[in-house]
């Protein structure tokens, strides 16, 4: 059967699942007495076995199947919780998640094999407390044990089961515990079996077999099985159907518990223990009836209120909108149009219906930075185990939506901020000890709208930017003098980590210290429009404050004239637009200054800059100045004319163009001619 | 009767700078526009590299091919075409003198460069197809459009 079209289903459901599974053993290992998460894991390993097995592919169902059995026995407190059992489970989630990149790039799982895992999730099943059959290292379920002959021994029931069969008797259900024996002549058991199987669900709903169905399906079992139903019905209709199933010699039927008139109490039924019955395997029937019914009733609402969406198709719907906002504007513009009041109405209920429009569709391709923010806990986990600190990762704030894009970027700049709070920032347990703080480190993940932005945070409780450090550094490097630096402030002096090669760490671990993060991390979130300042304060802590904005691709612009030439510059990069006289502008150490309340500010002229063609006229008496502030600092840019202000949208240069250094993207403006939107942060520099 | 020639034969779009043909790939060729719009310069770009247009609101690079291949700058009339070519994920736009025709060459007739004096459109060849006496300059496309050449 070709399940080529169920691939990408598969994989996004595999994300999902795996993603769920990261959770939850988090919680799991943070509350190992946590019997819900024993149970969810469970759960979502079934899912995902049953998942790959109908896709063939095997590895990792086998895996899944593997854990299924020491989720099992957890369940059945039949082993702990350990650190060392979490950890292999969480190897395995690893192995999982490699396995689903292979499919999601060469669509098969990839040659690796989980043996060793097998083999010990396999061991700490042989471990356990109660005694146990033979283990092989890699079989799929241990064999199931056989009952004595002639005497039915009772199925030992679990929590859950139990649980299960409050509820059957509660909604009026009978439990019987049905042993059915075949014909010693009988050939094909497992055909048998399936009949008789397809005979009990016409009548009853079967909660548990032993040996398991897996087995009976595979005729690891002897001539008898037995099953636990709950049904409504009178059991002699059901004995006497499986009666006249051919080669079933004995059909033995035992009430386990009668359907209450009231609730019956569970402690007093007679559920002996067997020692030889030993409840092992998967328990699909079980799960099966009471998970996925809630599953199915999940899911059922679920699909009601979301839809998944090809990104592309947003795309599309995003362009066009920007295409519609673009013509508004060219409509508004139009010459030699009588405007009427009709036609002023008309315009105005125009542009009220694409900004809603716009608004909408920006919603659309919104997506909660949980989405980011989810795979951090586990990270953090794993770093601070690397690092021999213990860390503690603290968010909230995980329903801020930020656009499509920027959730896609920003995820590396915040893993690099993570990993050098928990590097850099937080101290050892000893030096937390002596310094009278708690041994456990603390990261603050927040993020929270601001106006027009989203703000995240990254604060932690650990020993803070060594500025003084940083101050050595810089003359060290040769960056500055002496005498320059010991005048720089703390705010100047951080500066200078965001450039850059530049590190105070005296090693390179492998995590952090090679000096390329930080700028890496200014860059790219400046590439999205965004702000990165950092809080310090020495033995206290650190916080880093990335502010982005919340709507990407339509922006607020004041339009220049250089020469013949349009630009565009950010508004909200825009401090002040003031006029000077040629005398106004002075010279520092080779760079053209001016005075702006009391300060010197560098000015660039653009003309030259961009090399604009042309002559600019030689006795300009008045120059108007532009001046761009970028965190503290403020540059001023000569423009032979300011426009105006406009709203634009903006576009990719493409991929030709994509290294243009003072040039982010351009727009196109309401004539219909291009405009290029000016990179005012490289021009500055 | 002639034996039925089993090589290839593609399709090439045939244009032409100054006095010479050149061709194209047509399966690489997006569009083929009237240069009826402005372009707008991007700063710090090689000569060649003239700018950018808006092209039913995508912003998509033009390079002049005479001035990457050495001749004269364009002179811009009615016959001035521009053929927008996709190569992967790459889009832009070429300015040429005028467009032709579509021919059709097969392997046979296509020569590989061997001798061909001093020319700076050299690396950019794929090969020389010939037609009823004309000689067609065929353009590796890789090889004209490469990103790295634009905007240090």
């Amino acid at each position: 059967m070709d399940m080529s079209q169920y691939l990408e289903i598969f994989i996004e459901e595999s994300k999902e699942h795996l993603q769920s599974l990261n959770q939850s053993l988090l919680q799991l290992e943070k509350n190992p007495g946590d019997r819900s998460m024993i149970n969810e894991i469970f759960r979502v390993a079934h899912t995902i076995k049953g998942m790959a097995g109908t896709m063939g592919f095997n590895k990792m169902a086998k895996l899944t199947h593997d854990m299924e059995n020491v989720l099992h026995a957890l369940r059945n407190d039949e082993l702990e919780v350990s650190p060392e059992l979490v950890d292999i489970l969480f190897k395995c989630l690893d192995a999982l998640e490699s396995y689903t990149a292979n499919i999601v790039e060469t669509g098969s799982e990839g040659d690796r094999d989980s043996e060793e895992l097998s083999g010990i999730l396999s061991g700490l099943l042989s471990s356990k407390s109660t005694p146990k059959d033979q283990e092989q290292p890699g079989t799929v379920a241990p064999p199931a044990a056989e009952t004595g002959h002639g005497i039915v021994s009772d199925i030992e029931l679990d929590q859950y089961e139990t649980n299960i069969i409050d509820k059957a008797t509660e909604l009026g259900n009978d439990v019987w515990q049905i042993t059915v024996r075949l014909n010693k002549g009988c050939l094909l058991k497992s055909a048998r079996a399936f009949i008789i199987f397809k005979t009990l669900e016409r009548h009853s709903e079967i909660i548990k077999s032993v040996p398991p169905v897996q087995d009976i399906e595979d005729e690891k079992f002897d001539f008898e099985f037995t099953v636990i139903v709950l049904t409504k019905e009178d059991a002699e209709t059901i004995k006497k159907d499986l009666n006249s199933i051919a080669e079933v010699d004995e059909v033995i039927m035992k009430l386990v518990r009668e359907r209450s008139k009231a609730a019956a109490s569970v402690q007093t039924e007679e559920i002996p223990v067997s020692e030889q019955l030993q409840v092992t395997g998967d328990h699909k029937q079980a799960a099966a009836a009471g998970q996925d019914r809630n599953d199915s009733a999940a899911k059922k609402t679920k699909t009601g209120k979301t839809v998944r969406v090809d990104i592309d198709r947003l795309d599309v719907l995003l362009n066009l909108v920007s295409e519609l906002i673009i013509q508004k504007t060219r409509l508004e513009g139009l010459e030699g149009i009588e405007r009427t009041q009709q036609y002023t109405e008309v315009i105005e209920y125009l542009e009220r219906i694409t900004t809603s429009l716009h608004d909408a569709v920006m919603k659309v391709r919104m997506v909660p930075v949980e989405n980011v923010f989810n795979r951090f806990p586990r990270m953090i986990r794993d770093i601070s185990r690397e690092l021999g600190k213990e860390v503690e990762l603290e968010m909230s704030g995980v329903d801020t939506e930020l656009d499509r894009t920027v959730i896609d970027e920003i995820g590396d700049p915040l893993i690099h901020l993570l990993r050098n709070a928990c590097d850099h920032g937080i101290e050892s347990r000893e030096e937390r000890r002596k310094l009278g703080k708690p041994e456990c480190g603390k990261i603050e993940l927040k993020a929270y709208q601001d106006g027009n932005n989203v703000v995240i945070e990254i604060g932690d409780d650990g020993q803070g930017i060594n500025v003084e450090k940083v101050r050595q550094k810089i003359v060290e490097r040769g960056l500055v003098s002496k005498d320059i630096a010991a005048n720089l402030s703390k705010k100047d002096l951080i500066e200078y980590l965001f450039k850059p090669s530049f590190s105070t760490a005296d090693k390179v671990t492998d995590i952090s210290g090679r000096g390329v993060g930080l700028d890496v991390v200014k860059t790219k979130i400046e590439a999205l429009g965004g702000t990165v300042e950092v809080e310090t304060e020495p033995g206290k802590g650190s916080r880093f404050y990335i502010r982005l904005p919340l709507t990407l691709a339509i922006i607020q612009a004041l339009l220049v004239m250089i020469g013949d030439e349009k630009y565009a510059i950010q508004l909200g990069s825009v401090h002040k637009i003031i006029n000077i006289t040629p005398g106004d502008i002075k010279t520092v150490q080779k760079q053209e200054v001016v005075m702006y309340r009391n300060s010197v500010i560098p000015i660039v002229r653009l003309r030259e800059a961009l090399e604009v063609p042309g002559e600019s006229s030689a006795d300009q008496k008045v120059m108007t100045l532009v001046i761009v502030k970028k965190g503290e600092r403020l540059t001023g840019f000569i423009v032979d004319r300011i426009i105006g202000q406009q709203e634009i949208v903006q576009k990719s240069l493409g991929k030709y163009l994509a290294g243009t250094k003072v040039i982010t993207s351009a727009t196109i403006l309401g004539d219909g001619n291009v405009a290029l939107i000016l990179d005012v942060n490289a021009l500055a520099n | 009767m002639e034996v039925q020639n089993t090589t290839e034969t593609r399709k090439y779009l045939v244009f032409r700078l100054e006095n010479d043909e050149f061709g194209i790939e047509i399966d690489k060729i997006s569009t083929i526009i009237e240069k009826d719009m402005n372009i707008t310069r991007v700063p710090k770009q090689p000569a060649f590299v003239k700018g950018v247009i808006n092209l039913r609101g995508e912003i998509i690079p033009v390079l002049s091919l005479r001035l990457k291949f050495g001749l004269s700058d364009d002179v811009y009339d009615e016959n001035t075409r521009i053929i927008i070519i996709k190569l992967e994920d790459l889009t832009v736009g070429l300015i040429v003198d005028s467009v032709a025709e579509v021919v059709e060459l097969d392997d046979e007739t296509t020569e590989s460069i061997s001798n061909i004096a001093g020319e700076k459109s050299l690396e950019y060849l794929k090969g020389v197809g010939k037609l009823n006496g004309r000689i067609i300059t065929l353009l590796d496309l890789e090889k004209v459009v490469i990103p790295e050449e634009a905007a240090t």
